[in-house]
């Protein structure tokens, strides 16, 4: 039985995270993450929900109760937005080199200095190298969805899992949603029973000091050093893609919602011109697709849900057939460009056609994103003899600067 | 109060969960304490260590000198992964022991907030901090407990300037179950310690005076030689608080009844870390030890009365 209702993205977040049984649950308060955490502390305090909430004096310290915690075999979660995840860095780094299957929602926010408390994806972005799974959702359904099937995904591949979504646009409004049944999600996440614990019965060290090279236990096995294990971690990340489509494909069967985990694909059957964006912004290019579609211009848009891995083949084999790629981003790499667009364009070098690439920078610290801007903005974009050097076309472009 | 049975020598268990031939120093004062530690301890532990000589002490993948459950973690967060490792043992309705054990840099400087965030939860672990008196892992550097005049690799010529931090004092204002000094010199009395903490529910911490021979530029076979004297000297107390009240402890509580303390010279002459001091500052710091003890008997006087 479906349970709907109307709330907002931090709510759905926290309910899907009652049902996908989360045992401990460590925060900090931030904003626009906190309503999230606020909602599971109050389901936990009221005995609607079973779980440890600890109260932590940063998110240092909460990343570090949920190491804790998952390292001796509790499913752990955490929350938080933009300079709270850069204080947890090193913590990610630690909690992917562990390999300890947690999930956070990452309430995507700007990130300071000057202090921003409004959305964009530099903070999700800046952490893009830990060795954790970022994926991104972009309305409440997914949220939900996505969280669950994160904990799956987690406990399955060993590597925690990051579920973004934008700051305000999402967490903070109001839109109808669908939850599952408690006793169908136990049924598609169950218990986990974790292979190296913490146990006295059966002691074992974690995260010891290794050495460069590989070395051999007391029994004759050679065991790997910190790059043998560090290669691990980039292999098996690289197949958690496939991980991710077998579980959403469960999800689906179960549920009646999924099909597209790695991108959601509006127009792009026949598009000659795509759009790639992550998050809310790509729902706002359904109407500038709309439109351009109404002129005649084959546009569509791409919507990235699974960021990191990256799913280079996948998306180099779709954009094979197209004329222009638009990528449009709310963060970047500084002094470089977008770096969903330089992810993007090393994907496609190996591949025989590379279309014309542009690059968009938009709504940092929650700027006002225009749909009319983006649809001039897609339109330049698309209109044959552009003149432009490569220089020219390879320098991200700003939208919506007021100075 | 009646003190309960103290350790003898006899009364520890033959079972050893430390291996021989670890990586420690020749003349390490932790490893003594971890030895006997574990034997206070026992099987149905769960360490959680942060960068330190004990790192390596337990081992390098894949081997590992210890028999205990390790969780190694980040440098800062010591308190905050036991609190997390505990959060998980209740979930599972074990009554396992969560030990944090962390140096004094880990304690005093970069793991102070998730200490204090710990104490304040007041959660069921049991925290111990070896003090060896400076980062002795990276090479002998400053720490927030290194003493006012001691020479460290970043207070070279001249030595520490600042006073060291009290941290059982810091952690004591928290108001936690418990908070025990100790010293690597007085094993059994340590042994006796963790008996007891054992048996409190909360936070409970042990702060541990530990002799580091290369640190402190001292003869090897003087670890625990100088370590009592850091006691006898009145120097370091070894002491108990339990629900807010101080006890000293059997090696410091002799000591009121003495005349005259052995003079702090004979503790500072025996290590290279403390050439730098003039014998002005000595006569300070052995004025401050003074008038503690003063303190200290005019308290037991007025309790007393």
């Amino acid at each position: 039985m479906n349970h709907k209702m109307i709330e907002s993205g931090n709510v759905a977040a926290a309910l899907a995270v009652r049902l996908a049984g989360a045992e401990v649950i460590a925060a900090y308060p931030i904003t626009p993450q906190t309503p999230l955490t606020e909602k599971l502390s109050q389901m936990i305090t009221r005995g609607e929900m079973d779980a440890e909430y600890v109260a932590v004096e940063s998110e240092h310290s909460a990343l570090a109760v949920c190491i804790g915690a998952a390292s001796a075999g509790s499913r752990s979660f955490t929350a938080t937005s933009s300079n709270g995840l850069l204080y947890m860095s090193e913590q990610l780094h630690w909690a992917a080199g562990a390999r300890l299957p947690m999930v956070m929602c990452v309430v995507n926010r700007g990130v300071g200095a000057p202090w921003s408390v409004w959305n964009d994806h530099q903070d999700a972005i800046s952490q893009r190298d830990a060795g954790w799974i970022q994926v991104f959702a972009k309305d409440h359904q997914e949220i939900v969805d996505m969280t669950l099937k994160a904990f799956r995904l987690a406990e399955l591949t060993h590597i925690p899992v990051m579920v973004n979504y934008d700051g305000y646009y999402l967490s903070h409004t109001y839109m109808p949603f669908e939850l599952p049944d408690a006793a169908d999600v136990k049924a598609f996440l169950p218990p986990y029973e974790y292979l190296h614990t913490l146990d006295p019965e059966r002691p074992e060290s974690l995260n010891t000091v290794t050495l460069p090279d590989a070395r051999h236990d007391v029994n004759g096995v050679k065991r790997g050093g910190y790059m043998d294990i560090r290669h691990n971690l980039h292999e098996e990340m690289r197949l958690a893609m496939e991980v991710w489509e077998e579980i959403d494909a469960d999800f689906q069967r179960r549920f009646g919602r999924g099909g597209a985990p790695i991108f959601d694909l509006y127009q792009c059957d026949d598009a000659e011109f795509v759009v790639v964006a992550m998050g809310t912004l790509a729902n706002q290019f359904r109407d500038v697709v709309d439109r351009l579609r109404h002129e005649g211009i084959k546009a569509g848009v791409l919507s990235l849900q699974m960021y990191r891995p990256f799913p280079s083949s996948h998306i180099a084999n779709l954009l094979q057939s197209a004329k222009g790629v638009m990528v449009f981003e709310k963060g970047l790499s500084y002094g470089n460009q977008g770096a969903l667009f330089a992810d993007l364009k090393s994907a496609l070098y190996p591949f025989p056609a590379r279309p014309t690439l542009h690059n968009f920078i938009t709504g940092l610290g929650g700027r006002e994103i225009r749909t009319e801007d983006l649809y001039q903005a897609v339109k330049t974009s698309c209109e044959p003899g552009n003149q432009s050097s490569p220089e020219q076309t390879d320098t991200p472009q700003w939208i919506g600067l007021q100075l | 109060m009646t003190s309960p049975a103290k350790t003898t020598v006899l009364g520890l268990t033959d079972e050893e969960l430390i291996h021989p031939g670890n990586r420690a120093c020749t003349g390490c004062g932790l490893s003594v304490l971890y030895r006997i530690g574990l034997k206070a301890l026992g099987r149905d532990c769960i360490f959680v260590v942060p960068p330190s000589c004990l790192t390596v002490m337990q081992g390098l993948y894949p081997i590992s000198a210890t028999q205990m459950p390790v969780l190694n973690g980040t440098f800062a967060s010591t308190a905050a992964i036991a609190t997390g490792v505990r959060a998980a043992m209740k979930r599972r309705g074990k009554k396992t022991q969560v030990v944090a054990w962390a140096g004094d840099g880990g304690t005093s400087d970069i793991g102070i907030q998730a200490l204090s965030g710990a104490l304040e939860r007041n959660e069921d672990i049991i925290y111990i901090c070896y003090d060896n008196e400076a980062y002795m892992n990276t090479g002998v550097q400053r720490s927030g407990t290194t003493p006012r005049g001691g020479l460290t690799t970043t207070t070279p010529y001249t030595g520490k300037q600042e006073q060291s931090k009290n941290v059982p004092e810091i952690v004591a204002a928290h108001n936690p179950a418990y908070v025990a000094t100790c010293s690597a010199s007085f094993p059994l009395d340590f042994h006796d310690k963790l008996l007891r903490a054992k048996e409190i529910k909360g936070l409970k911490y042990l702060h541990i005076q530990t002799p580091c021979p290369p640190g402190w530029g001292c003869d090897e076979r003087m670890t625990i030689e100088i370590g009592r004297m850091a006691v006898e000297c009145g120097l370091f107390d070894l002491y108990e608080i339990i629900d807010g009240t101080k006890r000293l402890s059997e090696p410091s509580e002799r000591l009121l009844n003495k005349k005259q303390l052995r003079p702090l010279q004979d503790y500072l002459a025996l290590q290279t870390r403390f050439a730098a001091l003039t014998e002005e500052q000595v006569a300070g710091m052995q004025k401050r030890i003074d008038e503690r003890w003063k303190c200290y008997r005019e308290a037991l006087k007025e309790e007393g009365q």
